[in-house]
């Protein structure tokens, strides 16, 4: 699938923001408080300490093996309990970053996610949540999802939680475009 | 009490009923909410997986409208994804002079000029610290005896600023949850992570989170919570979770404000709940008295007592 740049592709590329998640995590020293405080490790095919360890010795190829940092779920356990004080999550952050920018294949469900979002901010200023899932879920061809969220939709729609009609909606265009000015100055 | 309101999209969508209960119990409690003029959205976490700077310039935008219009005063926000963004550009413009002229000089393209003095406080701090559990209890007209009720306040709103409570060991909600008449159901998951947006993105893993949680859950009558996203987690994935694990991990789940709605004697369509919010609530004074039974058919639970269908 061709995941079109959120932004444009003027932005840094992904070993640029790679060498970012390399300083945030120098001071690591691998005591795995990390790991043990992760409530998706287990799922997550390297630990979060190892992960941080390919980063230090710079093997962007295994990182972008793993589907480790698409994982988190922003709990900020990890932040809040490195004994080095390192900015752990906006690190994870940092590294989805990095595969958007690739434009990785093996992460376009995740990606497209994300996209579909912020076009969806873009173009209207609010999310219209229903829009976005129907947008997402086209984006990733996947008729598993569309199942699943056509399931979910029907129970949200019976408990009378379901978004009606359309609300004012408000460009921010010029705003991104100048994010993306001004991120990428050198 | 007034405060800057900044509902965010969730509010006006699938969690319009946490929107509207959170206006109709701050307005019983004498709380002013002046919604924040054209606000958009603060990204959530997609803007963050797509730029940085991004990620700070589209809640700093909202921040600068409200400080636009009133400077020293708070923003609230119910959604604890909201809170925690418009909570990060807080602090980068507070703390990080680099970071700050970045965000402002994208923010000049609309002509906002923020100086970042703004506080953002979530909902959650703001009943428990300004609003505080002694003023709840004074105006509960209906309390909630007998119901059991576990704190749910997932990461964002504890995690990483403590602002307001313990982001280990939470304890924020117990003195609203006492102040209704209603107790405290002890559990382990009050600070464990749903998973997020997982649930819908890597199946597996987020539903393994939520099953947990429901399953610690059993033995309470309710969950509340502070956040939309949390909320729909745990209502929507009720039966996967529930085959999962082969029990039923079916369950009351409530945003706090409707909680505290609900002992305030509010009605329950400005709550946004039906039926009671499907809590095994003791019938109100005079209604049981005249008919003996409830509307819903169940028997009489005045007196605090309990009967499960
Ligand atoms: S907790 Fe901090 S120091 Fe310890 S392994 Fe993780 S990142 Fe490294
Ligand atoms: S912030 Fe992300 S990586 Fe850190 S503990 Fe939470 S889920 Fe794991
Ligand atoms: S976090 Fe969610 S609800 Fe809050 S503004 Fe962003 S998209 Fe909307
Ligand atoms: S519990 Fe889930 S939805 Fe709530 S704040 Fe944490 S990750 Fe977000």
């Amino acid at each position: 699938m061709n995941v079109p740049p959120v932004m444009d592709s003027s932005l840094p590329p992904a070993g640029a923001e790679l060498e970012r998640v390399r300083r945030m995590v120098q001071a690591c020293m691998q005591c795995g408080t990390c790991s043990g405080s992760c409530p998706n490790a287990a799922a997550m095919d390297l630990t979060p300490r190892r992960l941080w360890r390919l980063v230090l010795l710079d093997r962007g190829e295994e990182i972008f093996r793993s589907r480790t940092f698409t994982l988190c779920s922003a709990c900020y356990r990890c932040t809040l309990r490195c004994p080095r004080g390192l900015p752990l999550t906006e690190a994870m952050h940092a590294l989805q970053r990095a595969a958007h920018r690739g434009r990785m294949r093996r992460y376009r469900a995740v990606t497209a996610f994300h996209h579909q979002f912020l076009e969806s901010v873009r173009r209207n200023g609010r999310v219209n949540e229903m829009a976005f899932m129907m947008h997402y879920i086209a984006a990733v061809k996947n008729p598993l999802l569309l199942l699943r969220h056509a399931a979910l939709g029907l129970q949200l729609a019976a408990r009378g939680s379901l978004p009606l009609g359309r609300r004012p909606s408000r460009s921010l265009e010029a705003l991104f475009r100048r994010a993306a000015e001004v991120e990428n100055a050198p | 009490m007034r405060y800057h309101y900044y509902p965010g999209c969730s509010l006006e969508g699938t969690a319009r009923d946490y929107d509207r209960s959170t206006r109709a119990v701050l307005a019983a409690l004498g709380v002013e909410l002046l919604e924040i003029p054209d606000w958009t959205c603060c990204g959530a976490s997609a803007a963050g997986a797509a730029g940085a700077l991004l990620a700070r310039v589209l809640p700093a935008r909202n921040l600068a409208l409200a400080e636009r219009r009133e400077a020293k005063r708070d923003v609230l926000a119910p959604c604890s994804a909201c809170y925690l963004n418009l909570r990060h550009a807080a602090q980068a413009m507070r703390a990080n002079p680099r970071e700050a002229a970045a965000i402002r000089e994208v923010l000049s393209v609309e002509e906002l000029r923020p100086e970042g003095r703004t506080r953002v406080r979530h909902l959650l701090d703001v009943l428990a610290c300004d609003v505080g559990a002694d003023r709840v209890a004074a105006r509960v007209i209906r309390p909630l005896r007998g119901i059991r009720i576990a704190p749910y306040y997932g990461c964002q709103c504890l995690r990483p600023y403590a602002d307001f409570d313990d982001p280990e060991r939470p304890t924020s909600m117990e003195p609203l949850i006492r102040a209704l008449g209603a107790e405290v159901f002890r559990w382990r998951s009050g600070g464990a992570c749903c998973g997020a947006s997982l649930a819908s993105t890597q199946r597996e893993a987020g539903l393994s989170r939520i099953a947990a949680i429901l399953d610690d859950a059993r033995g309470a009558d309710a969950v509340a919570t502070v956040c939309p996203m949390c909320q729909m987690n745990l209502v929507a994935f009720q039966g996967p979770a529930s085959r999962r694990l082969r029990r039923d991990l079916a369950r009351t789940v409530l945003y706090l404000p409707q909680l505290i709605g609900l002992a305030l004697g509010l009605p329950q369509e400005a709550l946004g709940c039906r039926g009671e919010g499907g809590l095994p609530l003791p019938t109100p004074p005079g209604r049981a008295a005249v008919r003996g039974r409830s509307p819903d058919g169940a028997a009489d639970r005045r007196d605090g007592e309990e009967v499960r269908r």
